[in-house]
């Protein structure tokens, strides 16, 4: 894989390198949480999703999801990293009002999950492999509200327990773009695993942003940690901010000290949490309450066997094996949905067409990227409630390919399928869309235009071969746009030339 | 080892117990007491041993992903201290 | 009807069987024997109200099973829905749980009747009843020639006091490293800790998660198994249950010692032991011997080191457990004036836990704090394997090893002031506790002041069984009928 050339901050001594490590925190796809049987759903009324277990009730105890497991398993094997068949969950403890445990349920000596990568690429082509160096499941806290009271806060613990992968880069990231990229790869990956549904405005994904920076062969410098950023520009600009923070401060005659910050995306800038306690010890060890977490290999070939063709190895096959252009390629494949949704189309249409999927692929790829994704803009929809399904756009394509409707005619007819969500076929038939190819109507046609433009006939007879497009569609015109192109094509020359 | 009286307060510091100045003294003298005697137990050759991680032999088992619980907001709040808007309510965190 | 109080446990159920006494009689005659002994502050709350309804439904045919109209006391450690539940802690004072601990949960299916709630050591702190928040315990034992008042015991003191004086047929205890065994020798009853992972922890409060266990204490050894059956059990809410079944002990009770072989652990003759527990233990022996048992001398090598490893791993374990008891969903807030989330914490936890739980959660926090993890925990814990290997090798030479409970009788309140002291009580309950082995104390005699002594017995891992068997002969051969 290529560098990506060095993203540097300039400073008045010189320039910096900036070294960045993430760590992801992504909420696991499961209906209860982690260690209790509370529903995960977001939204719900305060309290209204916490057990007795989450609450910390005196003598409550926990006992593991076993989904959530198999989640972060599956996920582990699509960032092609080792599975620790042996692993125990060890408490971190702290106390915080959003804690009522007073400690976290996470791995720390021991995690599922151990060493893998994840391979990005930016908006010029460069590409990278980023260290992923282990994934570990772990409770979330709850959520403490500070505006809805001058002197008091409240907490809900709605989402405390619920299960988090925390993901835990290398440091390996050298620019914002890279911190984007990464993190946009990672969502891709999650959402394709089904492991994470990666809402990141629900919280479902967010990252602490670890950040120093460093003179060129200088070892690494002093990190700070952004907490909880939860957007992919957020993460750019606490990156790009800290950077310049930190050699700001540095070249002023100041240290990087090693601390927590918040971003503020108000300002886009990062700052010192103001609550700060005493430096954190978290005083881990092995949660009692809980047995070591043992599997074997025929539960991780299960859970190999579930997963989906990554988003890598569709892109992949979508150049080499389906012919698309790196661009169709990156645009079908981005989302899983997507990606489905245009491969039961494809499937369809060569079905429907009786060729074989390479042969449509081109076709059905640039209706789905131009048409329907312009359409589905404009409606405001996700392609999951597309108002046309992949059928009923294999048999327009279908309908297109058997010279049934002509360009012109395709478009019209899927507006219509848009707008009443009926069938290709029964718009054509209903509003009498087929194109016309007899011959006697074509004719009609022709000599009518011809009757109307002398002139013009003419012109063309004495040489202005030029005007043979204004007849073609002044025909298509007398027709509505349902005469078959090539008809009209051979009978102009033939009743021209006369 | 042995703790001082700035190790108590951090201890208690981050056991969240606030200590008296005059209950220092006891403290890290009871401590150091207690821990002395604990010390011990760096004289036992424990080379090449794991330590003990589940007191009787097994793996954990594993729950099914269904919901089971919650909806029970009364019951979890029922004996807070102080709690508005089903909100339990605490002293103004600064984050 | 103070003779209802006098019944085993065992009689009372036959009795009630018969018609010869309804549930409802012998729960009054329990209220008053209770109302009776307030002196003795074994409960921190009675529930007369709940323990009558009970009773009738038990005489109206509504509630039956194999412990139908027993009357029992419940440590306060067990969460009992509806009833205030503090495990002898200021901290919890008022609170009430709207759930059931599963152990309590068992003993209700069974048909039990709750006189009430148990005093304690705070959050189960404790070898004397010393460190409730609701005043000590005195044991309704008085040495001979003197008129002090005696500790019962701890953690489960007021289980022991009560038990002993007839205040309750059974009661529960929980043991982390003694808390059922050494109380119950004090007062001269039995009471067993089963296997690691019999009886559910869930809704029992938490002091040490990998040592806690729950247990019965009653007169008999066959009233400790009758109540061993119902409190035990897997349970899907607990990751570290067990899901073996558990046998019917009662009707499994033989007594039987022939072709027994009998451990010995060198080790726990320790340097300047009591002789009288010295005489006891070899007095043990002796009658085990003389019903059929075949006597071995073991080694446990690393049986000194068992009481510094607890005094590690509990803390530790207990420093974690009880930090849930900050002030914000439930419990004793106090709030400094101006003072922001982490002060209430602070004020909260200073004036909730008592002296002894906070030394421990101190121990706890510092022996896990960053620099020092693995020279003390890690350390503890390795010596826990080997502690529990010492077990394993011994148990291929027998079948029960048989030791003294405590290292002395009951002794005054106030004796044990400095904690390494009081620590010392549990040297020969600790090391089955780290190896989570069925042990049980079950009384042999009286000191020369006539207080009362216990052995114990340990046993394989699940092997409650064998271990009450032996409990029986003891029980038997010994003969000790002494009541205070
Ligand atoms: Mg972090
Ligand atoms: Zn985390």
């Amino acid at each position: 894989m290529s560098e990506a050339p060095n993203y540097i901050v300039k400073g008045a001594t010189g320039d910096w390198e900036i070294v960045v490590g993430l760590e992801v925190h992504a909420q696991v796809t499961a209906k209860a949480k982690l260690f209790s049987g509370a529903s995960t759903e977001f939204g719900a009324e305060p309290n209204a999703q916490v057990s007795l277990v989450d609450a910390a009730m005196p003598g409550m105890l926990p006992v593991i999801n076993g989904e959530c497991v198999r989640q972060a398993v599956r996920t582990g094997l699509a960032i092609d990293a080792q599975i620790n068949k042996w692993s125990r969950f060890d408490r971190k403890n702290y106390f915080y009002p959003d804690l009522p445990q007073g400690y976290q349920i996470s791995q720390l000596y021991h995690p599922i999950v151990g060493e893998g990568h994840l391979d990005i690429e930016l908006d010029d082509g460069t590409k990278k492999r980023i260290g992923i160096e282990r994934i570990h499941l772990e409770q979330d806290a709850g959520k403490s509200v500070h505006d809805l009271h001058p002197s008091m806060s409240y907490v809900d613990l709605n989402r405390c327990g619920c299960a988090l992968m925390e993901i835990v880069s290398r440091p390996d990231i050298r620019s914002p773009a890279e911190a984007g990229a990464y993190v946009a790869g990672l969502r891709q990956l999650l959402r394709y695993v089904g492991s994470c549904d990666g809402n990141m405005d629900e919280g479902s994904m967010r990252a602490d942003v670890n950040v120093s920076v460093r003179k060129a062969g200088q070892p690494f410098g002093t990190r700070t940690e952004t907490k909880n950023v939860n957007s992919v520009r957020f993460i750019m600009q606490a990156v790009e901010h800290e950077a310049r923070r930190q050699v700001d401060l540095i070249e002023s005659g100041g240290t990087v000290i090693q601390e927590t910050r918040l971003f503020d995306p108000g300002s886009s800038t990062t700052r010192a949490m103001r609550g700060k306690e005493d430096a954190h010890d978290y005083r881990y060890f092995p949660d009692p309450d809980l047995l070591p977490l043992v599997f074997d290999d025929a539960f991780i070939a299960q859970c190999r066997g579930s997963l989906p063709e990554l988003p890598a190895a569709k892109r992949a096959r979508y150049e080499s094996t389906l012919g698309l252009s790196p661009y169709l390629a990156a645009v079908l494949s981005a989302e899983k949905e997507t990606a489905d949704w245009f491969e039961t189309a494809l499937a369809a249409t060569a079905a429907k067409v009786g060729q074989p999927v390479t042969e449509v692929a081109l076709r059905v790829a640039n209706f789905i990227s131009s048409d329907l994704f312009g359409a589905l803009k404009k409606l405001g929809k996700e392609i999951g409630d597309s108002p046309v399904s992949p059928d009923a756009l294999a048999e327009l394509l279908a309908l297109a390919a058997d010279g049934t409707l002509s360009g012109p005619l395709v478009k019209q007819v899927f507006e219509a399928m848009l707008e009443t969500g009926e069938g290709a076929a029964s718009i054509v038939e209903q509003r009498g869309l087929k194109q016309v190819s007899d011959t006697g109507a074509i004719d009609a046609a022709i000599q009518t235009v011809m009757d109307a433009n002398p002139n013009k006939v003419a012109e063309y007879r004495s040489g202005k071969d030029k005007l043979f497009g204004f007849f073609v569609g002044q025909v298509m015109r007398a027709m509505a746009g349902k005469a078959a192109p090539g008809v009209v094509n051979d009978r102009l020359k033939a009743l021209l030339e006369v | 080892m042995s703790v001082d009286s700035q190790t108590v307060r951090k201890i208690a510091r981050l056991a969240r117990i606030a200590v008296t100045d005059d209950e220092v003294p006891g403290l890290v003298e009871q401590l150091n007491g207690i821990l002395g005697w604990v010390e011990q137990l760096g004289e036992v050759d424990t080379k090449g041993v794991e330590p003990m991680a589940s007191v009787m032999p097994g793996n954990m088992r594993w729950r099914e992903d269904v919901v089971t619980d919650g909806g029970i907001q009364d019951k979890v709040l029922a004996n807070a201290p102080d709690a508005a808007s089903g909100f339990f309510a605490v002293p103004k965190v600064i984050e | 009807m103070s003779a209802l109080t006098d019944l085993s446990l065992a009689e009372m159920k036959a009795g009630l069987d018969a018609r010869q006494f309804s549930a409802v009689e012998l729960a009054q005659a329990h209220l008053d024997a209770m109302a009776a002994n307030r002196h003795l502050n074994a409960f921190i709350v009675e529930t007369p109200e709940l323990a009558l309804t009970q009773a009738k439904a038990v005489d109206d045919g509504t509630r039956s099973g194999p412990l139908a109209g027993i009357p029992l006391g419940i440590k306060d450690l067990f969460a009992v829905e509806g009833v205030q539940t503090t495990a002898g802690s200021n901290i919890l004072k008022g609170f009430v749980p709207r759930y059931e601990s599963s152990v309590t949960a068992n003993l209700l299916r069974d048909g039990a009747v709750f006189l009430g709630k148990l005093n304690m050591d705070e959050f189960a702190m404790g070898s004397s009843n010393e460190t409730s928040a609701f005043g000590r315990v005195i044991s309704p034992w008085k040495a001979k020639g003197s008129d002090a008042e005696l500790v019962p015991g701890g953690s489960s003191g007021g289980s022991a006091a009560a038990v002993s004086a007839r205040l309750c047929a059974g009661a529960t205890g929980t043991d982390t490293g003694g808390s059922i065994r050494q109380p119950a020798a004090f007062v001269g009853i039995a009471g067993i800790k089963p296997t690691y992972g019999r009886a559910s922890r869930w809704g029992t409060i938490a002091f040490a998660s990998s040592l806690d266990q729950a247990g019965p204490m009653a007169r008999t050894v066959t009233d400790c198994a009758l109540m061993l059956t119902s409190m035990c059990g897997f349970d899907a809410k607990d990751s570290t249950s067990l899901d073996i079944p558990v046998p019917d002990y009662a009707a499994g009770l033989t007594g039987g010692m022939k072709g027994k072989r009998v451990g010995i652990p060198a080790e726990y003759r320790l340097d300047g032991m009591d002789p009288e527990i010295a005489a006891l233990w070899d007095q043990g022996i002796a009658l085990l011997k003389a019903e059929g048992a075949e006597i071995v001398s073991v080694s446990l090598p690393h049986t000194k080191y068992a009481l510094p490893t607890y005094y590690i791993v509990a803390p530790a374990e207990a420093s974690s457990n009880l930090a849930r008891y900050d002030g914000v969903r439930y419990g004793n807030r106090v709030t400094p004036a101006g003072g922001n989330v982490h002060d209430m914490y602070a004020a909260t936890r200073a004036a909730g836990f008592g002296k002894e739980v906070k030394r421990r959660i101190m121990i706890g926090t510092y022996v896990l704090s960053a620099g020092f993890y693995d020279a003390y925990y890690t350390q503890a814990q390795k010596v826990r394997a080997l502690i529990a290997r010492d077990f394993e090798a011994a148990f291929e030479k027998c079948d029960v090893l048989l030791t003294p409970t405590a290292p002395s009788p009951a002794f005054a309140f106030g004796a044990k002031a400095d904690p390494l002291a009081m620590y010392l009580n549990d040297v020969f309950t600790v090391p089955a506790s780290l190896a989570g082995l069925p042990a049980m104390s079950v009384p042999a005699g009286l000191s020369a002041s006539g207080l009362p002594l216990g052995l114990q017995i340990i046993g394989r891992p699940l092997d409650e069984m064998g271990v009450l068997d032996a409990g029986l002969a003891i029980e038997r051969a010994a003969g000790f009928s002494t009541r205070p």
